[in-house]
């Protein structure tokens, strides 16, 4: 293939030079989303994370089960309940050669705070941090305001940059705008930036002075193709190698053709039904005139008539897993008791609405982003025509994702399709945002649309968020979450299943964060 | 848009409709277009009796019938599905006569609409000219100047997903072309010995105006409304594409195409082929009636 | 003449305005460009104060007059989602766009010129019959059908070209340019070819009724009858006399099919202004969008403006024809 088969300079160069791989190779990787800004502590953002992270390091990285294992941090401790410790790695250097130090860290944790101008800041994983200190070159301890479990999967998303290279007049050193052109982008990762081009190709190329396994590639091209079909079309045409999130109709199509190959990452988002659980008239409820969804066993018919099977093979191609709980079993603090999704039961469906006093059903709206999450619509049709079928008789009402975000935080909606991203490998950040009881103040329930209230759960999650070990808190975690779903407070519907297709030849390590890691994309020997 | 505008409706003012028909009819390629018609939108208008499945209706859908081939037979409803069903379980045929149903309401609705404003302010110009026709024409010429599609865009992004806001933006950005063209022929009628007469009678602008000269400024209107039914489908389906026309349970063809793609590289082809040549079919049968029906009534191009 | 230019000035300046309110007003409507930026690990603090920074916080006249202001100046205000001058963004993808559009009108032009010219002096020959008929095909199949067409066939069936994206560029005076590389063409052709399809319709037709007009002409029969040579009459005589009508649609055209752009680059990710577009009204960035169409309408009139004042030298009468 054209793609990986370099120029005959650059091989002859190559042999010349005798260090490098025998064989120069570029990548060519189709994105499902372009990044928006290359300066990586400007907009939390996936597209940004990934693009980052080949230029970038953080001090701990996740793995693909989103674990945090060290990256430029060899270890660290947590000496008190507030106080962590990380002892950095010594034999590290940037890409422009200058060596990797505590000042850096500093540098970088002290600069997130300061760009100006973010859509959605850096300061989301760094708001716990009291101070960040150096106590040697290679030696930085951190200081939580309170005991705070979850700050080595938080900084997990704040890389490092070189506080040299970083340096500027403005406050923040050098400027987002700056760091868009390339100015500036200096890291410890595997690639170096070769060139952006906005809407188009996002290129790097290899770090000669990277600390770590050399990666594969001389370069890797990162090309935007925000529409599907053409990414799928371009990748079976041969002119990209791997694309992220193929279609669903495509997938088992993609798995017969021997050009092609599939790499799947660990199950993570849950796609879910958050149900109005407020004592009023719910607006999209006719048919009766208190709120139904009050009413537990109204909640489990709704619960139990979704046949997760049936939309996990029709609907997503197969990429995903029926949910039974809002997180996978191998995440911390999920419920063993709702590790398997229930079957569905049409029969009992009917016969607990009919014992909650609904013989004759009732008719609800189910709200919908389009185009937000993987195949939302087309979920949420295929949940309403499962509803319809038991007896509530469900219409969607699909909307461009910012009017749905609107109504949902206007709570206009009885039901509505969500889903939620979980990278910080345990249930306490999803429990916290889509369960506990709605309080603007404490930023708890930012996301519980539903507006789904248990102070007893609450209790728990008070509790799991200053528990540092590990054990302790994932079973305080499970309990409170048995507690929510044994009440049907939330649906859970499927987690997605990321996937990746690639030209045969390549293999890769799917990661449960979604981003497409030219460092682990390899070619099978 | 159109090109060549009809001028002077002289020659189909005092043609009969006979003559009219029989000239049309004389053009095999538009007659076979004029039968295409009919035979897309009968079945099309009569959807809720003749299709074999209302896909509007989520309840019936079934998601272990989706993306059946053609040929298919439906184990829970029993019935064939000739044309294969898409990734909802929607039979294709019956989404394709409920979509056609949307596209030529949606067409119908706006062409009719344009027609009228337009014609309403076109022929206000004419007979008044002076001040009012000159704000008018610039006003016109403003709108005329804009691109359509953005001008659609824009207007469904701020007015929301529907059928009626599809109607009221693709209103929006079409009268002004009936507009320029009432004006055109009415100024032509506005010296004629009728009007004149009508004037001296003393009988209202509104009178003079509506029942006087609208009927005989109608000929060119109807060829631009003919040709802008099929620009209006067009820009329906091409909003839809775009995922901001019709609600995506209610699909209409554009709808109907854009999701089906996804499944097309797969070798499922019919769930957005189908509706693609019956999109195709229906502006090309529009076309090919309005393309003659405008070379009978341009007494230029005539031979 | 300077009056008439001075009027469409002011009425540039009014079209600017009354859109500007229009999108304004609307995006506002819609829903909150923030809840599609902040992460939604945020809390309400938090959303809170991107909104302030924004400006968000401010009543929706406030902002208006805000932004009327800092455009006076020149400054459109800052795209939501980059933090880049909303100007800026449009204007790095308008090469692009460009590129890809003076390919297609190119396109256009030579494919429609000789073949409507071939239909117009013979009408009645089968081919001449054959190229209307498909002409309106192109003339009337939306933008977006033809595309998916496109790359079904050249792409996914036959293999041939790239279906998506603009291929390798080369840098000439700051401006990314694909049609100096191989490969920059092979991912131009279908996108061009695309948008160009219904312009070369369009210029068929208008090739055609000119030509049927212009034929009876007493110089064409003079031409004849003196007895220049058939390919004289036509390549000179007739060609001369259609071009005015022709380079009037084409240069009107052109101003359409920069707007048509956002279909094709939507179906093709053609990383132009259009697309530009469509992915900022998808997120409410609302500099961006505003900044978008205050330089389409003022693009668009001066390029009508451009367009009558070449043809009111030539013609002065035959103005009102050609704009329909």
């Amino acid at each position: 293939m054209r793609l990986f088969t370099g120029t005959l300079a650059t091989s002859v160069a190559a042999l010349m030079l005798g260090a490098m791989p025998l064989h120069a190779a570029d990548l060519m990787i189709g994105i499902k989303s372009e990044p928006s800004s290359l300066d990586p502590q400007f907009h939390v953002l996936a597209t940004n994370m990934q693009v980052a992270f080949t230029m970038f390091e953080p001090l701990v990285m996740m793995d693909a089960f989103a674990v945090p294992q060290p990256a430029l941090a060899e270890s660290w401790e947590n000496v008190t309940p507030t106080e962590w410790v990380f002892n950095l790695r010594k034999d590290v250097t940037f890409s422009d050669g200058s060596p990797f130090t505590a000042e850096d860290v500093l540098f970088s944790f002290d600069r997130v705070a300061k760009v100006p101008n973010s859509p959605s800041a850096y300061t989301l994983f760094t708001r716990q941090i009291e101070s960040v200190e150096a106590i040697d070159d290679y030696t930085v301890k951190m200081t939580t305001f309170k005991p705070y479990p979850l700050l080595a999967a938080d900084i997990t998303s704040v890389v490092i940059m070189s506080h040299l290279a970083a340096a500027g007049d403005a406050p923040e050193g050098k400027t987002t705008t700056e760091l868009n052109r390339g100015d500036g982008l200096i890291g410890t990762g595997p690639f170096t930036f070769v060139s952006w081009q906005k809407g188009a190709d996002f290129v790097v190329e290899r770090n000669p002075n990277y600390w770590g396994d050399a990666p594969e590639w001389d370069t890797v091209t990162m090309r935007p193709m925000t529409n599907a079909a053409a990414r799928a079309a371009a990748l079976l045409a041969g002119d990209i190698a791997v694309m992220e999130d193929p279609p669903t109709a495509n997938l088992s199509d993609f798995e017969n053709n021997p050009d092609l190959t599939i790499a799947k990452a660990p199950a993570g988002r849950v796609v879910y039904i958050a149900l109005d659980q407020q004592d009023r008239e719910s607006p999209g409820i006719s048919g009766t005139d208190t709120n139904p969804l009050m009413d537990a066993r109204v909640r489990e018919a709704l619960f139990i008539s979704i046949d997760r099977y049936g939309i996990v093979d029709r609907v997503m191609g197969g990429l995903a897993e029926p949910a039974g709980d809002l997180v996978p079993a191998h995440f911390l603090g999920s419920s063993p008791d709702h590790a398997t999704a229930p079957t569905v039961d049409v029969e009992r469906a009917k016969a607990l609405l009919t014992e909650a006093g609904y013989p004759d059903g009732f008719s609800i709206v189910l709200g919908s982003p389009n185009g937000r999450y993987v195949n939302d619509v087309r979920i949420a049709q295929t949940i309403a025509s499962m509803w319809s079928r038991v007896g509530v008789t469900t219409e969607v009402e699909a909307s461009a994702p910012p009017v749905f975000f609107q109504n949902r935080d206007e709570m206009k909606y009885s039901a509505y399709l969500g889903a939620w991203g979980n990278g910080s490998g345990e249930n306490l950040t999803t429990l916290n945002a889509l369960i506990n009881t709605y309080d603007r103040e404490q930023g708890k329930g930012t996301a519980n649309g539903g507006r789904y209230s248990n102070p007893e759960v609450d209790a728990l999650l008070a509790e799991a968020a200053s528990t540092m070990d590990d054990a302790a808190r994932g079973a305080i975690l499970s309990q409170a979450d048995s507690m929510v779903l044994n009440d049907f407070g939330i649906i859970p519907v499927h987690y997605e299943v990321p996937v990746w297709a690639l030209r045969n030849g390549l293999t890769m390590e799917g990661r449960a964060d979604q981003y497409t890691l030219p460092q682990y994309i390899v070619s099978a020997e | 848009m159109s090109t060549a505008s009809p001028q002077a409706p002289t020659v189909a003012v005092e043609t009969p409709f006979q003559r009219l028909r029989s000239q049309f009819l004389e053009n095999r390629l538009a007659t076979f277009g004029l039968i295409l018609l009919a035979l897309i939108i009968v079945p099309s208008v009569l959807a809720p009796w003749v299709a074999p499945q209302n896909p509007f209706d989520i309840g019936k859908l079934d998601i272990f019938e989706s993306q059946l081939p053609p040929g298919s037979v439906s184990e829970s409803l029993g019935i064939t599905y000739w044309l294969g069903t898409d990734g909802q379980g929607r039979d294709v045929l019956s989404a394709i006569l409920y979509g056609m149903r949307t596209s030529l309401i949606v067409a119908f609705v706006s062409v009719t609409g344009s027609l009228l404003i337009g014609a309403t302010i076109g022929l206000t110009a004419a007979y008044f000219g002076g001040k009012v026709d000159a704000l008018l024409m610039r006003i016109v010429d403003l709108q005329l100047s804009f691109p359509a599609i953005l001008l659609a865009l824009i207007l469904l992004s701020v007015l929301g997903q529907g059928i009626d806001k599809v109607i009221i933006a693709l209103i929006v950005v079409q009268w002004a072309y009936f507009a320029r063209t009432a004006r055109g022929t009415a100024l032509v009628e506005r010296n004629r010995e009728y009007v004149q007469a009508a004037r001296c009678l003393a009988l209202s602008p509104q009178r003079i105006i509506f029942r006087h000269m609208l009927p005989n400024c109608m000929p060119p209107l109807i060829v631009i409304a003919t040709i802008d039914l099929a620009h209006a489908i067009a820009a329906e389906a091409t909003l839809s594409y775009l995922g901001i026309g019709v609600p995506v349970t209610q699909p209409s063809l554009g709808m109907l195409i854009a999701n089906g793609f996804e499944f097309m590289l797969s070798g499922q082809y019919w769930i957005s082929f189908f509706p693609g040549i019956a999109l195709a079919l229906i502006i090309v049968a529009i076309n090919l009636v309005g393309d003659h029906l405008r070379d009978i009534l341009n007494p230029r191009s005539a031979q | 003449m300077l009056l008439f230019i001075i009027n469409r000035l002011i009425q540039a300046a009014g079209a600017v305005v009354v859109m500007s309110m229009l999108v304004f007003i609307g995006l506002y409507l819609i829903g909150d460009p923030t809840a599609m930026l902040v992460s939604p690990e945020a809390n309400d603090l938090e959303r809170a104060a991107v909104r302030q920074a924004f400006g968000l916080d401010q009543p929706i006249w406030m902002q208006y007059l805000t932004f009327v202001g800092n455009a006076a100046r020149g400054d459109f205000g800052r795209s939501f989602l980059t933090g880049q001058p909303a100007m800026q963004l449009i204007l790095e993808r308008m090469p692009a766009t460009i590129e890809m559009v003076v390919v297609a009108i190119g396109f256009a032009v030579l494919v429609g010129v000789p073949l409507g010219m071939l239909a117009g002096l013979r009408p009645k020959a089968a081919s001449s019959k054959a190229v209307m008929t498909v002409s309106i095909l192109g003339f009337s199949l939306p933008t977006f059908w033809i595309g998916l067409m496109l790359i079904m066939f050249f792409s996914v069936y036959l293999g041939l070209l790239p279906s998506s994206g603009r291929g390798s560029t080369v840098s000439v005076g700051g401006l990314s340019l694909s049609v100096l590389t191989p490969d920059g063409w092979r991912h131009l052709i279908l996108p061009a070819l695309t948008l160009g399809l219904a312009k070369a319709a369009l210029i068929i037709r208008v090739t055609r009724a000119a030509t049927r007009e212009v034929l009876p002409m007493d110089y064409i029969k003079f031409a004849r009858a003196k007895g220049v040579r058939p390919r004289r009459v036509v390549g000179v005589h007739l060609l001369r006399n259609i071009l005015i009508p022709i380079v009037t649609v084409t240069g009107l055209e052109f101003g359409q099919a920069v707007a048509f752009a956002v279909v094709t680059e939507t179906v093709f990710a053609w990383p132009g202004m259009g697309k530009l577009l469509i992915d900022s009204i998808i997120i409410l960035d609302r500099p961006v969008v505003v900044a978008y169409l205050v330089l389409m309408v003022f693009f668009l009139i001066m390029l009508n403006l451009v367009v009558d004042i070449l043809y009111m030298a030539i013609d002065p009468t035959a103005r009102e024809k050609v704009r329909d």
